[in-house]
């Protein structure tokens, strides 16, 4: 394997795992949970990002092999990583905020989804997040 | 006959392409259960797909795609620096509303992911009307440019992708 090759897989793994780092250490150091939420996409784009890339270039130049599992692996963390964000923040949002005082208005018509969804008729189950509060 | 059994074609090729992919060999064993899987899905799911976009636009998804990606590098290391070098107290993190103008639920989603996979903003919340998403930033001293950021760089390409 020539040695501009190894350099390039060696820079990409430390990258991806500096980031990788940097994410976890994120984790720690911020204090409430919706500034930690963007800690975790840190590492799941350039940290992952890298060390798959690193993990195809090595199988190809060295191994003789292409594979393109890592890109299928970056398209379905693609796909899922924001949904799993999007229902942690309203698991927490659900436990501790209280949408009149924390969230700015929608400015729409209609309130915020997690705590005005339309239901059905004559059901308002933002009522019953204020008996909870009682 | 043809859109009778094959109601989504496009869906049909990417799952046969994901499918030959995942088993990592072009065999004619994999092909023959790919097929089987790319007729079966869009089949059962199609009552789920009734109004989806014509996405015709392929220029304009390949230059998205790239915006994000570059997008997303450079975030990374502002957001970085953020967490290394900046004291936790000093950071203003705060939520902001983002006004939409788009109107199909796909193009939504895809809005909304592209927000959270940015490192430094999170899409947590969507208005019951579909037309304000709550974003969460980790540091904006100046929201109006986060909302401007997000409405010229990926709303305005997103509405001529599926608009």
């Amino acid at each position: 394997m020539p040695f501009v090759v190894e350099l390039i897989i060696s820079l990409l793994i430390v990258i991806g795992g500096a980031f990788l780092l940097i994410g976890s250490f994120g984790m720690i150091k911020l204090r409430d949970l919706l500034p930690r939420l963007h800690a975790p996409t840190k590492a799941s784009t350039v940290g992952l990002g890298g060390l798959l890339i690193a993990s195809m270039l090595f199988f190809w130049i060295e191994r003789g092999h292409f594979t393109i599992h890592e890109l299928l692996i970056t398209l379905f963390i693609f796909l899922t990583a924001p949904i799993t964000a999007n229902l942690i923040a309203k698991a927490y949002m659900l436990l501790n905020v209280d949408p009149n005082k924390d969230l700015p208005p929608s400015k729409q018509d209609e309130g915020w989804a997690t705590f005005d969804p339309v239901g059905p008729e004559g059901y308002d189950p933002s009522e019953e997040y204020q008996e909870k509060e009682t | 006959m043809l859109k009778r059994y094959l109601p989504h074609p496009l869906l049909t090729v990417v799952l046969l392409v994901v499918w030959v992919f995942l088993v990592n060999e072009i065999s004619v064993g994999a092909v023959i259960f790919g097929l089987i899987l790319a007729v079966v899905i869009p089949l059962i799911t199609s009552s789920f797909w009734q109004d989806r976009p014509r996405l015709r636009n392929v220029y304009g998804m390949c230059e998205y795609g790239l915006i994000v990606l570059w997008d997303i590098l450079v975030a990374n290391v502002v957001v970085a620096g953020l967490i290394l070098f900046r004291k936790t107290e000093s950071l203003e993190s705060k939520s902001v509303v983002v006004p939409l103008d788009l109107t199909s639920p796909e193009a939504i989603t895809t809005l909304a992911g592209t927000i959270t996979m940015t490192p430094g903003t999170v899409t947590i919340d969507l208005s019951a009307d579909a037309k304000s998403l709550l974003v969460h930033c980790l540091h904006a001293p100046d929201p109006q440019s986060v909302i401007d950021d997000i409405k010229n760089r990926y709303e305005r390409r997103l509405k001529e992708i599926f608009e």
